[in-house]
């Protein structure tokens, strides 16, 4: 084991397996020479050369559309957007050929790319390097949407990632990029895309959150253990495919949730686990569920801590649902 | 042209170019009739490009092409019943039905589709060239598109890659003129696409697209040239499609004198000319291409209406995986 933040352990992972398995090939917007803009491709280059770690123009169409071409011929690419609020400009290349490629061809062309981004704000990078995007991606059949919140989730989940054969939109939240730090087996660990992670058991309020928000819910269980209120504390680390039944069995138990997210509250991911928590145990719930989210604005640059979800308004969700 | 092709070629030709023209016929009166329904794009006047394109590629290949595809796959060897029956949405069709029209794939013989968004298909024929060339494998890719697609900026990008890193795509543009009901000239500034290939280092040249001899003879040349290292080529064909841009278009944006003229440059009647005049063709082999070639689309029309439609149990199929998924209900 060794001590890792995110960005060291998704640079782990990529290392492993590229030294594995050599049809690996990352590319995009100074990953190579450069070493990524949040270093998580650093050393690749020296390591593994031009022809597996290449450097793009920006042309972020391009980029997904040369991954999707080399993933038909059953390479495995991983292509970074540098932000994900990038990644608009490829969104047509996701939405239409990535996504669809193995259904529109009745299943003669899967399409094994693992798009990586960093995602969210709390680094004062204003409109257009701070956006969560990722309900629009969760919207799309034939993609996968995976968010890990600590260093060893990143390398176990970026890791089995790569080894499967569909679609994935691997989104890295760099707000704890650095501050994230953790035990991470330094070999070949996976963790299991599709399994949400119980953080910490409680009987009273369920918690749920992914990336850079699991710490922000973590801190409102301690809050509220204070006041003798045990939470308990979910992370989704897959949007898509999404475990429900883990979520569903802490809600029969507790009776009440509170879902957190930075991405706008309107059609935010919050609102499919708030359907689904209804749809499947409504005669278990005490009170209605809180939603805890980004305000239905563009993400803002001076007040984006009074935008962004912190502990004592989740507090405040946890009390409303204990109020009730 | 004269003395350019042998007899046996010629026919060849002649009666690949018939096909698909037929073929096409044959798709209006059925989509007039019910039996395709949707949206349907058809390449009446087109014939030659993919005629003669495919002739200059091995089966090793790659080819992507548009939603104006019927062609490129029946020239490519995807059996016209499978192309039908893909129309009808039968599972007999060549992507499970799945796709209808516009999304014809066949990995068998190397044809990536079928894309309906125009210039969706540049970036991915650039990815798979890119692979070949990392992988050291001698293919080239032909990539299909018209002039609409040049307006795009997936059009840009991909030509900026394809040379920046030297790879194995031949860029082949059937340029009819109209993208849906809007000429080139309404619709881009500097209407010779080959400039705008050319501005990128991309070499660039043009052939006439109504003329299946000299589409096969500069594919030809650009495929060699690709295949030697020399990095992407584009090819513009100049075409003219005789038909609206789809079965929805009222065609209103068209002078019947202009239709006429490209008419009077038909591909099949310019190659049957030739042939003629080359003494290579008489009347019993055109009267035996056209039952043959009548015998062959209802053969296919029959493919599709003898098959089956997809079972509801299917609708879940291949958005994934197969795997063991518990469906949400």
């Amino acid at each position: 084991m060794a001590t890792m933040n995110i960005i060291q352990a998704v640079n782990s992972a990529l290392h492993i397996e590229m030294a594995r398995e050599s049809k690996v090939v990352v590319l995009g917007e100074d990953v190579g020479k450069f070493g990524g803009v949040f270093r998580a491709t650093s050393g690749l280059y020296d390591q593994f050369g031009p022809d597996r770690v290449i450097d793009t123009p920006l042309a972020e169409g391009g980029i997904i559309g040369s991954a999707i071409g080399m993933a038909l011929y059953g390479m495995r690419p991983v292509p970074e957007i540098q932000f994900a609020d990038f990644i608009f400009p490829a969104f047509d290349q996701i939405v239409n050929e990535l996504a669809k490629f193995r259904y529109r061809s009745g299943g003669q062309y899967p399409c094994p790319v693992v798009i990586r981004t960093p995602y969210g704000g709390g680094i004062r990078g204003g409109h257009y390097h701070s956006q969560s995007p990722e309900s629009m991606f969760a919207h799309v059949a034939g993609l996968q949407v995976v968010i890990p919140s600590t260093p060893a989730d990143a390398k176990g989940l970026l890791l089995s990632c790569l080894r499967q054969n569909d679609p994935v939109l691997f989104m890295e939240p760099k707000r704890i990029y650095r501050a994230a730090r953790g035990e991470v087996d330094e070999g070949d660990t996976t963790i299991p895309l599709g399994k949400a992670n119980v953080v910490r058991e409680g009987e009273h309020c369920t918690l749920i959150a992914y990336g850079a928000m699991l710490s922000v819910i973590e801190e409102a269980a301690n809050k509220a253990a204070e006041q003798g209120i045990r939470c308990e504390v979910i992370d989704l680390r897959t949007l898509v495919p999404f475990d429900v039944e883990t979520l569903i069995a802490s809600v029969k138990k507790t009776g009440r949730a509170v879902v957190v997210h930075e991405a706008p509250r309107t059609c935010g991911y919050g609102a499919e686990l708030v359907a689904s928590i209804c749809e499947r145990a409504m005669e278990y719930l005490e009170a209605p569920i809180q939603r805890v989210t980004g305000f239905d604005t563009p993400f803002p640059y001076v007040l984006e801590h009074e935008y962004l979800p912190n502990a004592d308004r989740v507090l405040g969700a946890v009390r409303e649902t204990l109020e009730w | 042209m004269s003395g350019a092709v042998s007899r046996e070629r010629g026919l060849e030709l002649l009666r690949e170019m018939m096909l698909i023209r037929r073929f096409e016929e044959r798709c209006a009166e059925l989509y007039s009739a019910g039996f395709i329904r949707g949206f349907l794009h058809l390449y009446v006047g087109e014939e030659a490009i993919a005629t003669g394109a495919m002739r200059a590629l091995s089966p090793e290949d790659n080819v992507i092409s548009t939603y104006r595809e019927h062609g490129h796959a029946i020239a490519r060897g995807v059996p016209p019943g499978e192309v039908m029956a893909e129309m009808y949405g039968k599972v007999e069709g060549s992507s499970g039905g799945r796709g209808g029209s516009m999304h014809i794939f066949d990995a068998s013989r190397r044809f990536y589709g079928g894309h309906a968004i125009v210039a969706g298909g540049l970036p991915v024929a650039v990815g798979m060239a890119l692979a070949d060339a990392l992988q050291n494998e001698n293919r080239v890719t032909a990539c299909f598109f018209g002039d609409g697609a040049v307006a795009e900026g997936a059009f840009h990008e991909s030509m900026n890659l394809a040379a920046l890193w030297n790879l194995p795509v031949l860029f082949l543009c059937e340029n009819n003129f109209y993208a849906m009901g809007t000429h080139l000239s309404r619709a881009q500034a500097e209407t010779n696409l080959a400039r705008k290939a050319a501005s990128y280092r991309v070499p660039a040249d043009k052939v006439d697209g109504m003329d299946v001899l000299a589409v096969e003879a500069a594919v030809r040349r650009e495929v060699q040239a690709v295949r030697d290292g020399g990095g992407p080529r584009f090819l513009e064909c100049e075409t003219y499609r005789y038909r609206a841009h789809s079965m929805y278009d009222p065609d209103r944006y068209r002078s019947k004198q202009e239709i006429e003229g490209w008419r009077r440059r038909d591909p099949i009647a310019t190659l049957k000319g030739a042939l003629r005049a080359d003494h290579i063709l008489y009347e019993e082999d055109v009267s035996a291409l056209e039952a043959s070639v009548e015998d062959e689309v209802e053969g296919a029309v029959r493919v599709a209406e003898e098959g089956s439609l997809e079972p509801v149990e299917d609708l879940l199929k291949n958005v994934y995986t197969p795997r063991e998924i518990r469906w949400r209900r």
